[in-house]
């Protein structure tokens, strides 16, 4: 028997436990997405129809998809940036030779990633209430006028963000600080002996160094937060006036909400196709820029 | 029933619902036909809510007149509830009997899911349905057979801080929309903070409570097509926006609104718009001295008293049941008066019999006397399984009229529109049964 024959037994239980629970059931919503699979049709099976690429065609012309989309982008795009920068500087904190108590801090600010989402967000609830909300009243000791941050459409995103972006900072923050820690400690002695200040270290030593953790990081951060869907779940059920309806909450609310599996799975397939289009970029940029 | 409350969720990081509708969807496929599998010799009972609490003391009773039936509570959360219903379904997985919220009824008879109860309640001594209150009775009744027997009710109607209305010069209660526009008026006052009401803006069955007071239905043409159009939803619709417009309601949702009991109790809404188990949240929740303050009331309608929506849950038992009389047993056990007087002792959740409220703490509760009155006169929600869909649907419209982004005949036709879509393949599934007769 060849190694490679040898190899086939070896991989039978991982590939079977794949193929049952991801690659067979993904195949299924597959082909529930070319079909109006709903209520009706798990009543009695002749009243599926199949519609071939009807939910798809339908998806493209519903405002609120394309609205669901524009908020989801909205959400990746300023929440990844501002993630990554906080979880950089936090970092950069922790790392610093002058940090003290380290070990508390380190898990302080880790410690938002591991509290259940649904507890948090009653907190947040409160801090973000328009009367009584410790942000307000902080915004009103400098001259601000209350914000609605939950009640306007104009400012839900962004108060969802704020508390993604909290919730979240934590993880990469962790995977950054032991990319930091793996940077030789020599570099920075040899730049300082070089006359480079600790900006110039930073950005000639410090980033570089830390790039293809960077690159990871971002990437799988873009990938997270293309899955928006707790955090409007628990803190606004996607309003006010679906100013926070994401593509998987709108999946949610299609599919388990009011049992349209068929479409369901289509804006499933479509969010992929977004998500796998957006990392495939990032990855090649990130390919290119570490070649140059 | 509507969904309030509760509010489940993981770690943005951990969630991946794309992954679990992806596996729930085969297992739909792949279930989808499969029979009902062997069951143990005991009656699974399904609740949804805090009802299941209070009905585990009522229990031992039934157990003790039928030594033979063990009774396997379940308690489904309110918000996992309907996915888990219709998962059971898709599954061959469902218990012998469950509580169900009038909302869902018909989606669980468009399934066939339920035992038509008819010839029980024909035999029955102790179910007689000219006792119970008839536009709650008929929610149960789809082509003229019975799936299910209403276990408590629920309607919508005025909370009022009764001192705030005499001290503006009411000594009553409102009775048709022009009265009650005049205290909305005299009670609001923007500047401070105080209005006359709270609606929050993502609930749908305030809203839904005023259009069901108008002549015409909700829907048209045996639930083709939406009739969001016709005068009187229009009527309905104006009034609600423009209690938000002349700001005697806040245009918040009930996230903001945080607790309603504490502002009303500190006279922030002079009336709140809300169902019975306030009830017992106002006794609890507001001092004794601020007990005599706040009563209830009927709604007021366009032209003197008005219509509520028919609300509650029904007790069915499911069609797959192999322990069918025994379901049956614990449903007329549950629908003694004495026990549904216990039962609202316990929980206070309003029973659909006149008999039962005859008797006990019921007969002489001045607060709960605008609910007795007002049951007399609910209508039930259009029989259409995509019910819920389209009252939520309205609410969405109706916040953006609100929020000014529509008048409100672009907000009607706007409505009609989503409505239509909604019901396609209703009318298509229709056009086929009537063309297979």
């Amino acid at each position: 028997m060849s190694a490679r024959r040898a190899a086939w037994p070896f991989l039978a239980p991982a590939f079977a436990v794949l193929g049952v629970f991801f690659l067979l059931p993904v195949l299924g919503a597959l082909a529930l997405s070319f079909t109006d699979y709903d209520l009706y049709a798990l009543a009695d099976l002749r009243n599926l129809r199949f519609v071939a690429l009807g939910n798809y065609w339908e998806l493209l012309h519903r405002p609120l998809f394309w609205a669901a989309l524009g908020h989801t982008c909205y959400f990746v795009a300023v929440g990844v940036p501002l993630s990554i920068a906080a979880s950089l500087g936090a970092a950069l904190l922790l790392d610093s030779p002058l940090a003290r108590a380290r070990a508390f801090f380190r898990t302080a600010l880790f410690a938002p990633v591991v509290t259940t989402v649904v507890a948090v967000a009653i907190v947040w609830r409160y801090l973000l209430n328009t009367k009584y909300g410790l942000l307000n009243h902080a915004l009103g000791l400098l001259g601000v006028h209350p914000v609605d941050w939950l009640g306007d459409p104009r400012w839900a995103m962004p108060a969802i963000i704020l508390f993604a972006v909290w919730k979240n900072f934590g993880y990469n923050m962790i995977i950054l600080l032991a990319g930091l820690q793996a940077i030789p400690p020599e570099l920075h002695e040899a730049a300082r002996i070089d006359g480079a200040g600790a900006l110039r270290r930073l950005w000639h030593v410090t980033l570089p160094a830390l790039a293809p953790t960077l690159g990871m990081v971002a990437i799988l951060t873009v990938a997270g937060y293309f899955q928006l869907f707790a955090e409007p779940y628990v803190m606004t059920e996607g309003g006010p006036l679906q100013s926070t309806m994401s593509a998987l909450y709108l999946m949610y609310e299609e599919g388990f909400k009011w049992w349209n599996l068929g479409s369901a799975s289509a804006v499933a397939f479509l969010l992929f196709a977004l998500t796998f289009a957006v990392t495939a970029a990032m990855l090649w940029l990130f390919r290119r820029g570490s070649e140059a | 029933m509507s969904r309030r409350g509760g509010q489940r969720g993981r770690a943005g990081r951990g969630a991946r619902p794309a992954g679990r509708l992806l596996a729930l969807a085969l297992a739909v496929a792949l279930l989808g036909g499969c029979a009902g599998k062997e069951r143990r010799d005991e009656l699974v009972f399904w609740t949804i809510g805090r009802e299941g609490e209070a009905v585990a003391a009522l229990l031992p009773g039934f157990e003790r007149a039928h030594p033979g039936i063990r009774v396997r509570l379940q308690q489904l959360p309110l918000t996992a509830a309907h996915q888990k219903l219709l998962t059971a379904f898709a599954g061959g997985s469902t218990p012998d009997l469950s509580q169900l919220g009038n909302t869902w009824l018909p989606e669980l008879v468009a399934l066939d899911a339920l035992a038509p109860l008819d010839a029980r309640v024909a035999a029955s001594a102790v179910v007689r349905p000219a006792d119970y209150f008839p536009s709650i009775w008929a929610t149960n009744v789809f082509d003229g057979r019975l799936y299910g027997v209403p276990w408590y009710v629920d309607t919508r109607l005025l909370f009022y801080r009764a001192d705030l209305l005499r001290a503006a010069g009411f000594d009553h209660p409102p009775r048709d929309w022009a009265e009650w526009r005049r205290m909305l008026a005299a009670l609001s006052d923007p500047a401070r903070r105080t209005y006359g009401i709270l609606l929050p803006t993502n609930e749908y069955e305030q809203l839904m409570s005023l259009a069901l007071q108008q002549p015409e239905p909700l829907l048209r043409d045996g639930g083709r097509y939406g009739n969001f159009g016709s005068a009187g939803f229009k009527r309905a619709l104006a009034f609600y926006v423009d209690t938000f417009r002349l700001r005697q309601a806040p245009a918040i949702s009930n996230v903001e609104a945080g607790n309603p009991w504490f502002e009303f109790g500190r006279g922030v809404y002079a009336f709140y718009f809300s169902g019975p188990w306030n009830i017992g949240e106002f006794r609890q929740r507001l001092p004794a001295a601020a007990q005599d303050e706040w009563s209830t009331a009927p709604l007021p309608g366009p032209g003197g008293p008005g219509a509520g929506a028919a609300g509650g849950s029904s007790l069915v038992v499911f069609r797959a049941s192999r322990h069918q009389d025994e379901a049956w047993a614990l449903i007329e056990y549950l629908s003694r008066p004495e026990v549904q007087q216990r039962f609202y002792a316990l929980l206070g959740d309003m029973p659909p019999r006149r008999s039962s409220w005859a008797g006990g703490a019921l007969r002489d509760d001045p607060k709960a006397r605008a609910f007795r009155e007002q049951l007399e006169r609910v209508k039930p929600t259009p029989p259409v399984p995509e019910w819920e869909r389209i009252a939520n649907e309205m609410q969405l419209v109706a916040a953006q009229a609100i929020a000014g982004e529509y008048t409100v005949d672009q907000a009607a036709a706007e409505l009609d529109r989503r409505v239509d879509r909604i019901l396609a393949k209703r009318r298509w599934v229709l056009d086929r049964q009537e063309a297979r007769r």
